[in-house]
């Protein structure tokens, strides 16, 4: 398959989903993000970026590399602050309410906005079961069935008929890609509302990313999914939004966001139409 | 070219693949060579010098030298060997050196680790370079003056401790004393190489607690995890053969340090597990103790359990290798 990207095929792709209505949910629920800016030490990176993300809907962020789409999924569980020199402006508003306010518990924050990274990483020293509940042990949540809740957690995330018969293997046996399920099973074990994902297929084979995409389209039934990606088949394929990052020499700014089908269809930015097309980036 | 005469095409063997130095690059080459060689040559020459003188000793007593408790050395007006005989062995030295650096590693190790993680994971920047600092300087502090300070300071202090840890727990073997005398005993000799082990102990956790990969961290923190629970969960997991090493230098570091547990320890030649008691054993400071008016024998016999230290000492560090690599498997 050649990387140039044909504006038609990826218009009509995104044309088979189910599009939800922009705006369908009541604001003060999801996760909005007010006039949100970004540094790192002095360099502004992510400039005045406001989003809404309905509940229950897909968005994908794309855009060429060093844009700030990492920089900004991260800010929406503040895993931005774990770089030292990271700073941000603006308000994140969960269910209404600012992440960033003073006095909020961040770890609460996590663990209604959870995280699949690019590389897979689950933890060495765990069994694949361990791993799936770890997430209880690491928030000191209390969990009676645990049993129930780990059978759950994999069968969400499409990995139960695989595992099912050695969960007390060690997590470093599986796949890279049974490995990302396991860390999206691991994420909602502690039942997040929020499921941020970081380019979750970038390290995986063609085949590997079917399963994934599979899973995101069974979880986007009960939760909101962010995901950020290079592939835009992938955008087309599994979001009901996409959203357009670009820093064109200047901190990183959001070019334009619509339902998936517009964005590929019909672009209103130029530089949206330039991009989806493949004529750079 | 069909596959049945392909397989005709005999399979040549691998190629020797070499290449020519450069001059400059083969005296380099002898440079770091002799430099890699000089630890194994110094020591090798320790060794070879120890065995020799102590192997008269060693030979006459046979294994009674390390089991044996009492050390005599006879000696006629002339500084030769007495006509009674001496007796020789380090028994009690050898179970005295054991059990200091026992209770050196129990109360260093956990000190060192907390100092570590509180280094990595929760010092201010500013605060982190400094404390470093004072770390490495008490790694390089003589040790005669932690012994001159354990003697006036620590001590007194010590005995303190030492008398509630009888009070409440003297039911424990360990803890019990069949004299109130609790000054120089083996728990204040640990305390003082604890001290002693904490910045070699530290160093070594803190480096590699710093190597834990960081998407294990961001993953756990990204479950809700507490600082606290983090490190139970990825960095403890994977710091511990580091922690196990870490703990075997400094047992090893223990048991030869001789200037500080020699100002601190009341030498005894008699076995005593009771770690309250002032009555202990090292070897290294048995060396130090005798050396001074020892007779030609008296002096082969301390080079015969000098040998023994360095076996012991040897010993160790190989079971630390062990360890560490058949811990740094689990948890990478």
């Amino acid at each position: 398959m050649s990387d140039q990207v044909k504006p038609t095929s990826l218009a009509s792709i995104a044309g088979n989903r189910v599009s939800r209505t922009p705006g369908s949910a009541p604001l003060g629920t999801g996760l909005e993000t007010r006039n949100l800016h970004a540094w790192f030490g002095k360099n502004h990176v992510l400039a005045d970026i406001s989003l809404d993300f309905a509940s229950g809907t897909v968005t994908a962020l794309i855009g060429p590399s060093g844009c700030g789409k990492s920089t900004f999924i991260r800010t929406l569980n503040r895993m931005h602050e774990f770089i030292p020199t990271a700073a941000m402006a603006g308000e994140v508003l969960l269910d209404g309410k600012d992440i960033y306010a003073a006095g909020v518990d961040v770890t609460k924050i996590r663990l209604k906005v959870g995280m699949v990274f690019q590389k897979p990483n689950p933890f060495p020293s765990m069994t694949i079961g361990e791993n799936v509940l770890s997430g209880l042990r690491l928030a000191q949540l209390k969990q009676s069935n645990k049993e129930e809740l780990l059978e759950e957690c994999l069968k969400r995330a499409g990995l139960w008929n695989e595992v099912k018969d050695r969960l007390n293997a060690h997590g470093g046996s599986l796949s890279g890609g049974q490995q990302q399920r396991l860390c999206i099973a691991r994420s909602l074990a502690v039942k997040p509302d929020v499921l941020l994902m970081d380019e979750p297929c970038s390290a995986l084979d063609p085949g590997s990313t079917l399963r994934i995409e599979e899973t995101i389209r069974e979880l986007s039934k009960t939760m909101t999914i962010i995901i950020v990606t290079h592939n835009m088949q992938q955008a087309a394929r599994i979001s009901d939004y996409t959203a357009f990052f670009l820093a064109d020499g200047h901190p990183g700014e959001m070019v334009e966001v619509g339902p998936t089908s517009e964005i590929f269809a019909r672009p209103k930015d130029q530089r949206t139409e330039n991009y989806v097309t493949g004529r750079f980036g | 070219m069909s596959i049945t005469e392909s397989a005709k095409v005999a399979i040549p063997e691998p190629r020797k693949i070499s290449t020519v130095p450069r001059f400059s690059d083969r005296v380099f080459r002898v440079v770091v060579f002799c430099g890699g060689l000089s630890a194994l040559i110094i020591l090798a020459a320790i060794a070879i010098f120890l065995g020799i003188r102590g192997f008269s000793i060693l030979s006459q007593t046979g294994l009674r030298f390390v089991t044996q408790y009492e050390w005599y050395s006879a000696i006629n007006t002339d500084g030769t060997a007495g006509e009674e005989g001496s007796t020789f062995g380090i028994g009690a030295m050898l179970i005295g050196t054991i059990i200091t650096a026992l209770i050196a590693v129990v109360i260093g190790v956990p000190i060192a680790v907390a100092s570590a993680l509180f280094l990595n994971f929760y010092a201010p920047n500013s605060l982190r370079g400094f404390l470093v600092a004072v770390i490495d300087l008490m790694a390089a502090f003589p040790s005669i003056l932690f012994g001159l300070w354990a003697f006036n300071i620590l001590m007194p202090s010590g005995e303190y401790w030492a008398k509630i840890l009888h009070k409440y727990l003297g039911f424990v073997p360990f803890f019990d004393v069949s004299a109130p005398v609790f000054t120089r005993s083996p728990f204040i000799a640990g305390i003082v190489l604890a001290i002693m082990i904490i910045p070699i102990v530290t160093s070594v956790s803190r480096e590699v607690f710093s190597q834990t990969p960081l998407d294990r961290i961001q993953a756990a923190y990204a479950l809700g995890a507490t600082k606290w629970t983090m490190i139970k969960a990825v960095v403890l997991p994977f710091g511990s053969s580091g922690i196990v090493g870490g703990a075997m230098l400094g047992l090893g570091r223990a048991m030869g340090e001789t200037v500080a547990v020699f100002t601190v320890l009341n030498i005894v030649f008699q076995a005593n597990f009771q770690v309250l008691l002032g009555a202990g054993g090292n070897v290294a400071s048995l060396i130090i103790l005798k050396f001074g008016e020892a007779s030609i024998e008296e002096i082969n016999a301390l080079m015969a359990a000098g040998l023994i230290l360095f076996l012991l000492t040897l010993l160790i560090n190989m079971a630390a290798d062990l360890i560490v690599n058949r811990s740094s498997r689990k948890g990478r």
